[in-house]
């Protein structure tokens, strides 16, 4: 069948829409309401029966005008915005945030902060990567029963991040210079815990799901990218290590305090869609092995720089790029600033829309449920991809 | 063999059908209005007004200087400083709006007040059916006393007590050389430590 | 004239009055292998409420009236379980995700299924302006009506059949496959892409999966030697020391097919995993996305009914119909038995539907053309031999069972090796 479409040089396949030994193609406006587009995206699919031959992302119908808002208000005022980029992660956010204009400052970080970074970075990616299961799973049609187990541990690191943070989702973190509230003994007894109980959890719900059949049949060699296409494309995160590519940035850049941190990184080698469920599945292990090094290591101590400021907070003229490990890929703002209290140029790398950009390499010649659990191993959060 | 997997996965559900009978760890559901949930200490919602002694409005330590109004991200804050007959500034507002419609619960305001002026409530059930005056919170609707803070945000305000306490020890020690006389004018104390 | 009787004589008399004799004649020995008498209060209660009614009518209105209560019986019952089943079956799902499921409504959520009802009657019926109207709203009805009369054939205990025919499980394999060309009608009708994909889907799925239905059920046929779903319960009729029921189930062939059977049933009521004609993650609500309102809720019943009535067959074919499972537990009046294993497979299907994801439709049905039928038609081997094999006792009984279990295991084996060769869990290495 796909010997009927030639590539044309842009990569999009086209085919004569009447062609005689095939019937009409078929168009399909998947989104921006459909039940699996994970909030308002929109594919436009043209079918061939139930094939996919073209795939047009269309997005930015959750376009916040983030950048802008980003020149027009503080330093910090831009901070609780980070939260609403990926709202899966706003822990992340804040601390990628945080890390450019530190980088702009020159502000040092006391230890206590970077550790409670690191932990709340990890318990982030577990969340993430768990909702990430749940998800996909619910993509590929069990009704309901994975997303719940899924949901139900996410609860519970949301429950550490309200205790802390004071919301669940919109955290609101980090501070230049450190983060905003100390974490008290029992709060860290309570994400002892929670680490501890984790990994029963995945235990069970790798039981539930990972060996299942009809999940193997669904996603082994289901959507396949290629190291060479990943890397072009500048695909970071899970997504790209499951294609076999050995680049994460806790390693590469080393920023904060991984460095001393003793983990692994999982590598797949297929690129398919179960490689990026399961390479998911086994950072989560890592990271609780980086959590449980982390608990014991924190030391006491002030959890701000006592010279960083809240106030009247203007770095000197200069430009920056932070950049960390977010759960979905690289996650990195680039400042410029002049000066003034409101950063000159204000510019985030969202990984789910650079991510997003394989998708219709990825879905070509499967069918249009492979779509789906195509998209749902992609791991996109609307928030991030429109900004 | 084939299959396995699917029986696997049948069990498990099963374990967790009849777990959800007898294990509180299978069975996480709260069930909201009957079963209220204990807040955390930390829990922050939108911000309110504190206020001391017994009156609502005068007691208001807000000072009307706009810094919140200046730094809300989302701009959700509106105010007029009150002024008495002769134009002189009261150092009270006049107008403390707060549009909750707008507000997301950031709280840059809280640590941006110089004053512990405003902090965050907890109070979230805040429905309404208008959804234009029902969500503009003035200052009357604000204004909540210190005792409440204390009853939502005990370790908070234990700290803010202290600083508060240590900047009225500081402004009577500046004003009684100079002025024992006078009475203690209401000096802004000092900014306090950031993030509390 | 004998109660026993009246059920074949309404079903006649539904087909062609003139059957009417032929059959009635033929049924009114009533010989029931266990020699059990049919005296039991609780076994006639049915029956006698009935006559209570009608016994006074004069004999040509007497079966009319039989017939209409029977009728009213079927839709009143399987309704009403259809509305608990839809309750059950977000209570159990809502117990398995550790949630509680709905328990607003009523004591305990009891009454959900009413205020469903109620919400579905008063919510506008919306029909797409490029619709067929007519198949739009003939293709509900259609369905439904489909649906329902699977339950003529179906004997719900001793003495209670609807119809008695003679082919009377092809008659339930004719109408329940004629429910597929409904869904198709609502998906062509509705003038929707998705619910056009789901048509073609839903077709695909009935040429699939009907071929393995039907082929599952032959090794009963030829163990009962009947087509009539009466003679196929009255030979699995009798227990070995009291214990261990004649059921089909519990033989080689019987058991291959039966889950043979309840797969493709899967697939036949578009249940999880099998949903494609419906998958909510790719096709939005497939055939029903231009459906609203009562319509809505006439597929909900139609699928729930279609669901039913499978599993009912099912009962009959394989776990014995309406024989209790021991000796000692035949005080319990048939029609309970039935109940109690058709409730018990309904649980399953839910059971089901809340642990697996969803297939994909080509690999649907590359499950029912290399997987299902090659096993269904080894199974036809194994049941041919199972029959020539009755006889077999002592030593042979032995080898008996070890032949047949290696005909039904070793298929199963081998295609399933094919599958785990492409198919397979992975370890991974750590940069």
């Amino acid at each position: 069948m796909t010997t009927a479409f030639t590539p044309t040089p842009s990569g999009a396949h086209v085919r004569a829409v009447h062609d005689p030994f095939h019937g009409d193609l078929l168009e399909i406006s998947m989104g921006p309401h459909h039940p699996s587009t994970h909030g308002v995206f929109r594919m436009m699919v043209t079918l061939d029966g139930e094939n996919v031959v073209k795939l047009k992302p269309v997005f930015g119908y959750l376009h916040r005008n983030h950048e802008k808002l980003g020149e027009n208000t503080s330093y910090l005022g831009s901070m609780p915005y980070t939260d609403r980029l990926d709202y899966f992660c706003s822990m992340t956010n804040n601390w990628a945030y945080a890390l450019a204009v530190e980088k702009l400052a020159g502000q040092p970080v006391p230890e206590r902060a970077e550790y409670l970074r690191v932990i709340l970075a990890e318990l982030t990616r577990l969340l993430n990567h768990t909702c990430l299961a749940g998800f996909l799973l619910q993509d590929t049609g069990a009704s309901g029963t994975p997303l719940m187990y899924a949901f139900r541990e996410r609860e519970k690191i949301l429950d550490l991040f309200e205790a802390l943070s004071g919301s669940r989702m919109m955290c609101n973190y980090q501070r230049f210079g450190g983060c905003r509230i100390d974490a008290t003994p029992a709060w860290l007894a309570a994400v002892r815990g929670i680490v501890d109980g984790y990994g029963a959890f995945l235990d069970e719900y790798e039981e539930l799901i990972t060996g299942n059949e009809i999940l193997l049949a669904r996603t082994q060699n289901v959507g396949v990218l290629s190291p060479a296409l990943a890397v072009s494309a500048g695909i970071t995160g899970p997504m790209l290590r499951a294609a076999g590519v050995d680049y994460d940035l806790r390693k590469v850049d080393g920023y904060g305090l991984y460095p001393r941190f003793d983990f692994r990184v999982p590598l797949g080698a297929h690129g398919d869609t179960y490689d990026r469920y399961m390479v998911r599945m086994l950072e989560m292990r890592e990271s609780i092995g980086i959590l449980r090094q982390a608990l014991a290591a924190i030391p006491d101590g002030p959890i701000m720089d006592p010279k960083a400021k809240i106030r009247g907070f203007r770095p000197k003229p200069g430009e920056a790029y932070g950049r960390i490990e977010g759960p979905k890929g690289e996650i990195g703002f680039y400042l410029i600033s002049d000066g003034t209290p409101n950063p000159y140029r204000y510019r985030v790398r969202p990984p789910s829309l650079i991510n997003l950009t394989v998708l219709e390499d990825l879905c070509l010649g499967h069918t249009l449920a492979d779509a789906v659990i195509i998209l749902g191993s992609i791991d996109i959060v609307l928030g991030e991809v429109d900004r | 063999m084939l299959g396995t997997g699917l029986l696997k996965g049948l069990a498990v559900t099963a374990k967790n059908f009849v777990g959800s009978f007898h294990d509180p760890k299978r069975y996480t559901t709260v069930e909201y209005p009957e079963q209220p949930t204990k807040l955390p200490e930390n829990y922050r919602n939108f911000p309110f007004l504190v206020f001391d002694g017994e009156q609502p409005i005068d007691g208001l330590r807000c000072v009307a200087c706009k810094i919140c109004e200046a730094e809300c991200p989302p701009q959700c804050i509106y105010i007029i400083p009150d002024r008495d007959e002769k134009g002189r500034p009261t150092k009270k507002p006049k107008v403390f709006d707060l549009d909750v419609s707008v507000c997301m619960s950031c709280q840059i305001c809280v640590e941006v007040c110089p004053f512990d002026a405003i902090k965050m409530d907890q109070h979230f059930e805040i429905a309404t059916a208008d959804r234009f005056n029902g969500l503009l919170l003035h200052r009357e609707d604000l204004a909540k006393s210190d005792a409440y803070y204390h009853s939502i945000h005990p370790t908070e305000a234990a700290q803010v007590d202290e600083i508060l306490a240590e900047a009225k020890r500081k402004a009577e020690a500046k004003a009684k050389p100079a002025a024992p006389a006078a009475p203690a004018a209401v000096k802004p104390p000092e900014p306090p430590a950031p993030a509390v | 004239m004998s109660p026993a009787v009246w059920f074949g004589e309404v079903g006649a008399s539904l087909l062609a009055m003139d059957w009417t004799p032929a059959i009635a004649s033929k049924l009114a020995p009533t010989v029931f292998p266990t020699g059990q008498t049919e005296s039991a209060f609780a076994e006639r209660l049915p029956l006698l409420l009935r006559d209570a009614v009608t016994g006074s009518l004069p004999e040509p209105w007497r079966w009319l009236a039989n017939s209409l209560i029977a009728i009213v019986a079927i839709i009143v019952i399987f309704a009403s379980l259809f509305a608990l089943l839809t309750l059950a079956e977000r209570k159990i799902l809502g117990r398995v995700q550790n949630r509680p499921g709905p328990n607003r409504t009523g004591w305990g959520g009891i009454l959900q299924p009413l205020a469903d009802g109620i919400k579905m009657l008063t919510k506008e019926d919306i029909v797409p302006a490029a619709a067929d109207r007519l198949l739009h709203f003939l293709a509900p009805v259609v369905l439904l009506a489909l649906s329902i009369v699977t339950f003529a054939v179906i004997p719900y205990g001793r003495h209670l059949v609807p119809v008695e025919l003679d082919a009377a499980v092809l008659y339930f394999f004719a109408a329940g496959a004629a429910t597929e060309l409904a869904i198709f009608m609502a998906g062509w009708a509705s003038r929707n892409k998705y619910s056009l994909l789901a048509a073609m889907r839903a077709l695909a799925q009935l040429i699939s999966y009907e071929l393995p239905l039907l082929l599952a059920f032959v090794p009963v046929v030829m163990l009962a030697g009947s087509l009539a779903t009466t003679g196929i319960v009255a030979a699995q009729g009798g227990w070995l020391g009291g214990v261990l029921p004649h059921w089909h189930v519990l033989t080689p062939p019987g058991f291959a097919g039966f889950v043979i059977f309840m797969i493709a049933a899967l697939a036949e009521s578009n249940r999880s995993p099998f949903d494609l004609p419906e998958a909510e993650s790719e096709l939005i609500a497939g055939h029903l996305t231009e459906y609203s309102g009562f319509k809505y809720a006439l597929f909900f019943m139609a699928e729930y009914l279609g669901m039913c009535a499978l599993s009912g067959m099912a009962v009959t074919l394989f776990l014995g119909g309406w024989h209790a499972p021991l000796a000692a537990l035949e005080f319990i009046p048939s029609y309970v038995w039935f109940a109690v294993k058709l409730l018990a497979l309904l649980l399953g299907f839910i059971w089901i539907r809340a642990t697996f994801p969803r297939l994909r439709i080509d690999q649907l049905t590359r499950l029912a053309w290399k997987f299902l039928v090659p096993l269904a038609l080894i199974n036809l081997l194994t049941g041919g031999f199972w029959v020539l094999t009755t006889h077999w006792t002592g030593g042979m009984l032995v080898v008996r069972w070890a032949i047949a279990l290696v005909l039904v295991v070793g298929p199963f084996l081998a295609l399933g090796r094919q599958f785990q060769a492409r198919y397979a869990p992975r370890t991974y290495r750590y940069a």
